[in-house]
């Protein structure tokens, strides 16, 4: 039971469980998965389908996040991607050709991943805070994403291309598959090689990973291009779903809910050690939470309140200091006199500034 | 200039400081009199800083008594030290370079008015201060326009307002160049003729030697004595300062033995006239397979700077490198690596260990970032690699899941050493691999040198301590002020020789 307790993905499973437990109170059948036209169709199965650009997000985030740095330009990246594939396929002659729907994929693409190796240039070449390096393409970006759409929303009819959003393959929404599956190669691929180890010895101690020969640079670079090129697939799959190229709204703050994803999971923000699985339930708590606000009827005018307080009742139990008051304070139950908290604030402060 | 008969300002007597398990310090005695300057000499880790922020109160002694103006006290801080007239300048400026020079004088002693700042009379008073020590600037310019050397003196400035009776300048000159450190000493002068008390802290010799009037000597923490600056020869000096602790002598094996070097042989590497600016004058070296050179020289005389051009952590801007007579350039560790050199910082703790890492990543690190992301090793090898370092350098834990950071520094520094050894280099820079680790771990590693050179490993050795220099190596080259000054055979070579050299004087 004690290591359950420890796990570190115990608190976020928990979080993830209290809301599906919450939501099946509210309407019992949220838990039904029912089998129409042989896909799968269900709170579940939608909770899988909006937690896939997220995820796809978070991923690049937590890699990131791993060096040290952070990436808060993947909001305008899904912008530009989807606009860029919109726009192409809005513009040609046949937009329901696959010829151009895969054409409009790769263009998208490719622009997403020159984002990224800018993002990439000026954290690891030119040394600017990632903070500042990609708060310049998080504003810039959706000017760029404007340029593209004319500053219209542009909607397009395009059958292969909405199969990313809201298409099925085998029962499941292509867009879970999608994420779940590019999720699970990174994943793979991060462990498998030596590049999480070499990836965390750079965040830990970028001056003794140089010296001891890891390309810091470089590594730092392809986290902020793979960072792109997710956020570019995150924004294909968020455009095909509204099938509507919406330079100002799309992927709007989804930077800090992949932030919060990444959080959630028990990576820390400073870098280091970082954890792929914990992102995974990070994610599904948040999109999961997304759908609890539609189940329990809470308006729209207070979402981002009840979000907000569900995090931090997130974070909190996250938080090794809390739980250390609250070990203590149970032990303080069991102890008679209760004694005085001598001066405790003072000795705190004092820690800290050491 | 001493007042001799003057009752001390401050008196520490029979101070010690823990960080368990280490003492910093150990009973130490210190007194400093009204109108001297007074220096506090010490290789690294000697108990210097220990000292006086046992002094100002940031550190707690665990016994003995700090009188000030005869009165026993106990500072809660550096500002309580403040208002007792005991005031600190550090190394690093710790001003606000985006305030003006008047502000920064005068932050805490803010003249106010009507429950504002006195705007105008902050001015006046910071300026009759800056006019006290010859700084003609002006008041309301924001102190980041200045010079290194001036916001020195406004931190000087700064810490002699209001009651100062004691002034603690730790390292002020580390960063000044020759004309900035005449104003500073006239200055300093200045005040000690004012009855102020100067604790003064330098690397420089020859600046302690041409500023202070009485000097003490601390060694590992104890005091080797108090001296009066001119009557104490400056090779004496050196032999206080790094001291010849016999036992650690006698501890190992006389490893020394002269290599046998065939005649025209290849050096492994050869540099010619490298250097870089600022940081160590062009300087020639010749390695050789299965020999130990050791780099000796005082602290900041340029030893780490010398290691930091070999191996390409620094780059040099000056100067031809070949290796095994292929001419090359060092231009980042990897490069360095890709030739077989390896290198073992000084700080271990920010440029050595990774210390979320497990041991067993923290070994495999160089290996695997040699090979790239793409081809990790087995894990089997990795296995093997791992149990066998553990086992030849006796790595306590012997865990290799165990985090970094839970181990002891010794053992730290024996997981960094197994680190380059696992990517079986040619040549081995190891900067002060011993230092901080505890006698037995001292001895395995200048054990492991011998034998590693005994292999025909090429090892340049840097360390504080004079007499493990000595010993362990065939060849020394001598640094000093950022120069290599002298390089004499190892086998031949004595201590009072090499501390000759160090201190500037005999055949240099």
């Amino acid at each position: 039971m004690r290591d359950v307790l420890r796990h570190h993905l115990f608190w976020p499973v928990a979080a993830l469980v209290a809301l599906l437990v919450a939501n099946t109170v509210a309407r019992p059948s949220f838990l039904a998965i029912t089998v129409r036209d042989g896909h799968l169709f269900g709170a579940p199965i939608d909770i899988l389908r909006i937690t896939g650009p997220l995820l796809l997000v978070a991923l690049g985030m937590t890699l990131v996040i791993a060096t040290r740095g952070i990436d808060l330009s993947v909001g305008a990246v899904v912008a530009v991607s989807g606009a860029v594939a919109l726009s192409h396929i809005a513009s040609s002659p046949d937009p329901e050709s696959p010829v151009t729907v895969l054409t409009a994929i790769g263009l998208a693409l490719a622009l997403c991943v020159v984002l990224g190796v800018w993002n990439g240039f000026l954290v690891s070449v030119l040394g600017i805070q990632p903070i500042i390096a990609t708060l310049i393409l998080m504003t810039a970006g959706r000017g760029v994403a404007m340029l593209i759409t004319g500053g219209m929303i542009t909607t397009v009819n395009s059958a292969p291309f909405k199969v990313l959003g809201s298409g099925f393959w085998l029962g499941l929404p292509v867009a879970a598959v999608i994420a779940f599956g590019v999720f699970a190669v990174v994943a793979f691929v991060v462990r498998r090689t030596a590049l999480g180890m070499l990836l965390e010895a750079t965040g830990i101690n970028p001056a003794a990973s140089r010296l001891s020969g890891v390309r810091s640079k470089t590594l730092t670079w392809t986290v902020y291009t793979a960072s792109g090129l997710f956020a570019g697939l995150a924004g294909l799959l968020i455009s095909a779903d509204t099938m509507a190229a919406d330079a100002n709204n799309a992927g709007l703050f989804i930077e800090l809910d992949a932030i919060l994803a990444v959080v959630i999971g028990g990576t820390a923000l400073s870098g280091g050690k970082f954890n792929l699985s914990g992102t995974l339930v990070g994610a599904l708590v948040i999109a999961t939470l997304e759908r609890t606000v539609t189940v329990l009827g809470i308006s729209p005018l207070v979402t981002p309140l009840f979000m907000a307080l569900v995090v931090i009742a997130v974070t909190l139990l996250q938080s090794p200091r809390m739980r250390e008051r609250l070990t203590a304070a149970r032990r303080r139950q069991i102890a008679v006199p209760p004694e005085p908290q001598p001066a405790a604030s003072p000795d705190s402060t004092e820690v800290k500034a050491r | 200039m001493t007042h001799q008969t003057a009752p001390p300002v401050v008196e520490m007597t029979g101070i010690s400081v823990e960080f368990p398990p280490v003492k910093a310090l150990d009973g130490v005695d210190f007194s400093l009199r009204p109108g001297e300057i007074h220096a506090l000499m010490g290789e690294n880790g000697a108990g210097k800083s220990t000292l006086i922020k046992a002094l100002t109160g940031i550190h707690t002694p665990t016994a003995g008594t700090i009188r000030v103006d005869g009165v026993e006290r106990r500072f809660t801080g550096p500002a309580d030290a403040r208002a007792h007239g005991v005031s600190t300048v550090y190394q690093e400026v710790n001003l606000c370079e985006n305030l003006t020079v008047a502000e920064n004088i005068m932050l805490g002693a803010e003249p106010r008015l009507l429950g504002g700042l006195n705007w105008r009379a902050m001015r006046r008073q910071a300026a009759v201060h800056l006019e006290r020590m010859g700084l003609r600037i002006d008041p309301g310019s924001s102190l980041g326009s200045h010079s290194l050397a001036v916001q020195q003196l406004v931190a000087i400035c700064r810490a002699t307002v209001g009651d100062c009776k004691v002034l603690i300048l730790d390292e002020p000159t580390s960063s000044l160049d020759t004309d900035e450190v005449a104003h500073l000493f006239t200055v300093m002068r200045a005040l000690r003729d004012d009855g102020v008390a100067i604790l003064f802290v330098s690397h420089f010799l020859d600046q302690v030697y041409e500023v202070s009037d009485r000097m003490t000597v601390l060694r590992n923490g104890a005091l080797v004595g108090e001296f009066v600056t001119a009557d104490l020869p400056a090779a004496k000096l050196v032999q206080h300062m790094i001291g010849r602790s016999m036992e650690v002598l006698e501890a190992a094996e006389e490893v020394a033995e002269q290599a046998e070097r065939p005649a025209g042989a290849t050096p492994l590497l050869q540099v010619v006239g490298l250097g870089r600016k600022g940081s160590v004058q062009p300087f020639d070296l010749d390695l050789y397979e299965g020999e130990v050179v050791g780099l000796a020289g005082l602290l900041g005389s340029g030893r780490t700077e010398l290691a930091r051009l070999l191996t390409g952590a620094d780059r040099a801007d000056v100067g031809q490198a070949r290796v095994a007579g292929k001419a090359t350039r060092l231009r980042t560790p990897r490069a360095a690596m890709g030739h077989g050199i390896a290198y073992t910082s000084e700080d271990r703790k920010g440029e050595g260990v990774v210390d979320g890492l497990t041991v067993r990543e923290n070994i495999v690190l160089a290996l695997q970032a040699e090979r790239g992301w793409m081809r990790p090793l087995p894990r089997k090898q990795v296995d093997e690699l791992v149990a066998k370092y553990i086992e030849q350098l006796g790595i306590r834990p012997a865990n290799p899941e165990a985090l970094l950071r839970n181990l002891s520094g010794g053992n730290q520094q024996k997981v960094v050493l197994a680190r380059w050894l696992a990517t079986a280099p040619k040549l081995l820079v190891l900067d002060e691999p011993t230092r901080g680790i505890d006698v037995g771990a001292k001895a395995e590693i200048q054990k492991l040198v011998a034998e590693l050179a005994a292999d025909g490993m090429s090892v340049v050795f840097i360390s504080a301590e004079l007499e493990e220099v000595l010993r362990i190596s065939h060849r020394i080259a001598v640094m000093r002020d950022r120069r290599k000054v002298a390089e004499i055979d190892g086998g031949g070579a004595t201590m009072d020789q090499v501390v000759d050299l160090i201190a500037g004087g005999g055949a240099a």
